[in-house]
């Protein structure tokens, strides 16, 4: 047992390393460019180099890398200081491995390489304000017309549909049919006629998802993935890369933050950190995160192995982001009054708390809620029988739906 | 990467688990909880002849040598079983105390016979409520011992005993071993509430006994036989935790109200799914733990107490949640529940409680830091 690369991972994480230095963009580069623009740039000289989307086969515009490493990749790049690229994280994360399960050989070619590269982006269409953690309950419909689909209704949490070039939508063609029969997938053009976007102004006052509108909006047959009726199994590829894309833990508020902030925080003048409930907090949260990275371990050693990682991997989220709300809550009032006080020039730690306060209420339900994620640990992991479905085997348009 | 057991590591979980299995079935514990025998005899001695009781003693004293990797396989393994065995006393605390700390003439008077299994061993801290320290500690001496140790686990079956006693030398406490099988040492078995392991009052008058380690430096060498200790009890709690979801997940599936399964229900898939969570947490820092302890890293102050605080946390919440799933019959003498519930209280306590051990971990992180 140990923490060490094999001989093979060990020339790739040298190999990796020494590109990433030697190519990571300067600050010249970077100088007078919008994000968008140095994500665009860093991601197409990746891409050029072959050092995006190592997992994908070359033709799509990968190297044919196996999953240990991509892990290894990741890791060098998050030890340089290069141009945040998770703009492109869901078209790559959640599109793309949809594509190469369910689309033709000439879409593959088409549309994975600019992918890859950055040139084009791709968005999720599938919550709606009817279907969320009921998701085939959505309600977005299609209706054929020769060789196209006509869409009419309203997708929501949709994250970059301003900047995407095309969008992932599973529609319901067949409103007769029960609630997960009736689906379909496509993909589509997201500066169509018809589409309109306003993004959501959401709690916290940033806005990092959209509605879209859709009003006869027009789509090729051709741009259908899987059969008519078949949405539901195509949706269910992209929610399994869902988890690999969202997991993690939820921002940089964690334990170092707030062991820092005790250290310099006074309870009855003297340091926080000598309070035995504040030791306390500190250490369960200590104890939560070393199991979550030691979990990541024992997963990156399946990959390295070759095998797939078990099912521990899919607590991530839901120990992570409640830990780092009650993190960010208990940090706030060791600041007490002053905690509530908002100054985005001011201190920097207490924005970092202040910010991951007012933003992991989302973080609990993106991706899977709490409360869905328990649902998938005791049903795919435990074995445990589904809850009873009173929608199951009636058509759609008979099932009760919220006012 | 390669943070696993090796295959060899795996075969000889797979073997313990079908001899536990065989062996040690909770007919067996239940036995030990309501029989008269401190402890199961039979079932000691077999563990004893797989080597078990062996594993990290040396080559030289009769032992296998092997890694702390395979004993944290064993401890897992008898934690799932709830094993009636002075395994812990004398292996994880006795004979670490032992390796660590004994003069040459200690470690060979003893080894090769806790080895064997024919000698048990155990540790004695405690005196009364609260927490031991070096300011409160009653019992003195150092070739000499007096004083009182109240609850001694297996006090009244092992053959000698790592007593911590007071001093007004260095750090307040010295490491002393006695014979318990003199006639200056008086035990007496006291109840507990996990009879499934046995406990005594042991009092020593003037009994004579030998410093382990350098004198004064007993309450240091204390700290680092629990460091090492809380993660092979922290495997022991991870077992445990795993038997319990296993034993509330089985129940729950074939327990029907309002016409189906309880485990369909979420209120008991999410309180499943709880435990899951907590005993993963606890398995993965265990492997950090058992990683610590075979390389005897740095940081093993720190995984030690990271392993013991998610070890305790996973076991209290599984053992009571899987009583909860069982409803009404949780709660009876008949079922097995209780056998966790018991244990899992009693491995919270004995080598200190989670608060010390959350403020251990803070500690060790403020050492890290200024290092």
């Amino acid at each position: 047992m140990d923490f060490n690369d094999s001989a093979e991972e060990a020339t790739f994480r040298i190999e990796a390393a020494a590109w990433l230095n030697a190519n990571a963009p300067s600050e010249a580069d970077l100088a007078g460019l919008t994000d968008m623009q140095k994500a665009k740039l860093w991601q197409k000289r990746k891409s050029d180099a072959g050092w995006a989307c190592v997992r994908w086969p070359q033709e799509y515009g990968g190297r044919g890398a196996n999953a240990i490493e991509q892990v290894i990749l990741n890791q060098e790049e998050a030890k340089i200081a290069a141009p945040n690229v998770g703009v492109f994280s869901i078209g790559q994360g959640m599109a793309a491995p949809t594509l190469q399960t369910w689309a033709t050989e000439e879409q593959k070619k088409r549309y994975l390489p600019k992918l890859a590269s950055g040139e084009e982006i791709w968005c999720q269409l599938f919550s709606e304000p009817a279907g969320g953690s009921d998701l085939a309950a959505l309600r977005t419909k299609a209706e054929k017309d020769g060789d196209d689909w006509i869409i009419n209704g309203q997708k929501i949490w949709t994250s970059g549909a301003q900047y995407s070039d095309f969008g992932i939508i599973v529609l319901r063609t067949d409103p007769n049919l029960p609630k997960h029969q009736g689906l379909s997938y496509f993909f589509l053009d997201m500066k169509s006629p018809g589409i309109e976007i306003k993004p959501i102004k959401q709690m916290s006052g940033a806005s990092g998802f959209n509605e879209v509108y859709f009003t006869d909006v027009r789509v090729s047959d051709a741009q259908r993935l899987g059969e008519v009726g078949q949405g539901w199994q195509v949706a269910l590829t992209t929610l399994m890369n869902e988890r690999a894309s969202i997991g993690g833990g939820g921002g940089a508020a964690g334990f170092k933050t707030a062991m820092d902030l005790a250290n310099r925080i006074n309870i009855d003048d003297k340091p926080a950190i000598e309070d035995k409930h504040v030791r306390a907090q500190l250490a369960n949260w200590y104890v939560q995160e070393s199991g979550l990275k030691f979990t990541g371990y024992r997963s990156m050693t399946a990959l390295s192995k070759g095998e797939i990682p078990g099912p521990e991997n899919s607590i991530g989220k839901l120990v992570g982001a409640p830990k780092s709300q009650d993190l960010a809550s208990f940090a706030m009032d060791l600041m007490e009054q002053a905690g509530i006080v908002l100054d985005p020039d001011g201190d920097e730690m207490a924005n970092l708390f202040q910010g991951t306060y007012m933003s992991i209420p989302g973080l609990r339900i993106a991706g899977g809620t709490d409360e869905i994620m328990a649902n998938i640990i005791a049903e795919r992991v435990l074995g445990l029988p589904q809850d009873v479905r009173v929608d199951k085997g009636i058509p759609f348009t008979d099932v009760p739906t919220s006012n | 990467m390669n943070f696993e057991f090796s295959e060899e590591q795996n075969l000889l979980r797979e073997q313990a688990r079908g001899f536990l299995q065989d062996n040690c079935s909770m007919k067996v514990v239940r036995a030990a909880l309501e029989g008269d025998e401190p402890f199961n005899r039979d079932l000691w001695k077999k563990v004893a002849e797989m080597g078990w009781t062996s594993t990290v003693i040396p080559e030289e004293y009769d032992g296998l040598g092997l890694s702390y990797l395979e004993l944290s396989v064993i401890a897992d393994e008898l934690g799932r079983a709830v094993a009636p065995l002075p395994f812990s006393s004398s292996v994880y605390l006795a004979t670490e105390a032992l390796i660590a700390y004994g003069t040459k003439t200690q470690k060979e008077t003893w080894l090769p016979k806790l080895a064997s299994g024919e000698a048990i061993g155990t540790f004695a801290l405690g005196e009364t409520q609260g927490q031991t320290t070096p300011k409160n500690l009653t019992t003195t001496g150092g070739s000499s011992v007096s004083g009182t140790k109240l609850p001694v686990a297996d006090g009244d079956i092992a053959d000698f005993a790592v007593v911590v006693t007071r001093t007004d030398e260095g750090d307040g406490a010295n490491l002393c071993i006695v014979d318990l099988n003199q006639t200056g040492v008086v035990r007496e078995v006291i109840s507990t509430l996990d009879p499934s392991r046995s406990h005594a009052k042991i009092t020593f008058n003037n009994a004579d006994a030998q410093v382990m380690g350098e004198e004064g430096q007993g309450w240091a060498a204390t700290q680092n036989i629990f460091n090492r200790a809380a993660i092979l009890f922290a495997w022991e709690q991870t077992g445990g935790s795993d038997a319990a979801l296993i034993m509330a997940k089985e129940y729950a599936l074939g327990r029907f109200a309002f016409g189906r399964s309880i485990a369909s229900y979420q209120a008991i898939k999410h309180k499943l799914a709880n435990m899951y969570v907590k005993n993963t947490l606890a398995r993965s820092n265990c492997y950090y733990g058992a990683w610590a302890l075979d390389t005897t890293a740095d940081e093993l102050p720190i995984a030690a107490a990271t392993t013991r605080v998610a070890g305790i946390q996973a076991y209290y919440f599984a053992s009571k949640e899987n009583i909860q799933t069982h409803g009404g019959m949780g709660f009876t003498w008949e079922f097995d529940c209780q056998f966790h519930y018991r244990r899992a209280k009693l491995l919270s306590v004995n080598i200190g409680s989670e608060s010390q051990w959350q403020d251990k971990l803070i500690t060790a992180v403020q050492q890290q830091n200024v290092a």
